[in-house]
């Protein structure tokens, strides 16, 4: 149920908006100052600590992120899970675009801008896909690539004998 | 979305015009459930709840199937129900990101704070 999100201020919603069949777009508004925001986005120390929160059921074991125009990033799960891709473009403090290429020739571009507005922040991310079938086969990415994956895993996994398995 | 008639979208838009018929989608993109499920869930008498569930349905965005005395509620097949539910399992990946991404915030501005502001901007 959705109890738990009345602590959070009205204005500090995350809204979700088909913009197009291949377009999703999320907003969010943070009580911090912009250059604040994208340090926690494009520092690896403090973007690890976020990016993979406990309801994901995954661990973050490396992560490797050049964020400048045309540096590239790895985040990776464990088990040859990874997430990668580049960086088209970075202007500090303002806008971070990248590709997620793990997903192939279905992969999305992702931009995000921070917009600072009298101490606060504007977060836009959106998620452009090359189609609406990538799109729709996308679903909440990680979240489905991890059960994908973990499927995968599933006999390795019980035959190492380790608890794992658990997307 | 051009296939819908100009009826079925009429009475979808009134079917999500409800912030309980929309909080019971919510909940069937989450799991099943069953009309008393969703009586208790959403606080309110059977009879109330089946005429929310029985809005829906006609909208097509449930469908209902009664096995012995429980009638079990899920997310309809067509493309709105999908489509809702889609997006918000979207939004719960993010929205749980982004309040942790506010932990994160206020820790780097506590840190600003005690660090004196040597850098201000």
């Amino acid at each position: 149920m959705d109890a738990g999100r009345k602590s959070e201020p009205m204005s500090n919603r995350t809204t979700v908006v088909k913009k197009s069949e291949r377009e999703v777009v999320v907003t969010r508004s943070f009580d911090a100052p912009a250059r604040l925001v994208f340090e926690a986005w494009s520092k690896p120390e403090l973007f690890k600590r976020w990016w993979v929160p406990k309801s994901l059921g995954m661990t973050l074991h490396s992560c490797e992120m050049d964020v400048r125009t045309g540096g590239k990033y790895r985040l990776g799960f464990g088990g040859g899970m990874d997430f990668f891709g580049r960086y088209l473009e970075v202007t500090p403090h303002s806008k971070i675009v990248w590709t997620n290429e793990e997903g192939g020739e279905n992969g999305s571009v992702t931009t995000v801008t921070f917009e600072e507005k009298g101490g606060k922040t504007l977060l836009v991310m959106s998620e452009l896909y090359p189609s609406k079938e990538a799109l729709d086969a996308a679903g909440t990415g990680a979240q489905d690539a991890t059960h994908e994956t973990f499927a995968q895993l599933d006999e390795l996994l019980v035959a190492l004998g380790t608890s794992g398995g658990r997307p | 979305m051009v296939q819908y008639t100009q009826s079925h979208f009429n009475a979808s838009f009134a079917a999500l015009s409800d912030v309980t018929r929309r909080g019971v989608l919510e909940q069937l993109a989450r799991a099943d459930a069953s009309i008393t499920d969703l009586a208790e869930k959403f606080q309110m008498t059977l009879t109330g709840m089946k005429k929310h569930v029985g809005v829906l349905e006609q909208a097509g965005l449930v469908t209902t199937e009664k096995i012995g005395r429980v009638r079990t509620c899920r997310l309809g097949e067509c493309r709105l129900a999908e489509e809702a539910a889609w997006i918000d399992r979207y939004r719960q990946l993010w929205d749980a990101r982004f309040n942790e991404l506010d932990k994160v915030l206020e820790e780097m501005k506590r840190k600003e704070k005690s660090d004196g502001r040597r850098k201000k901007k």
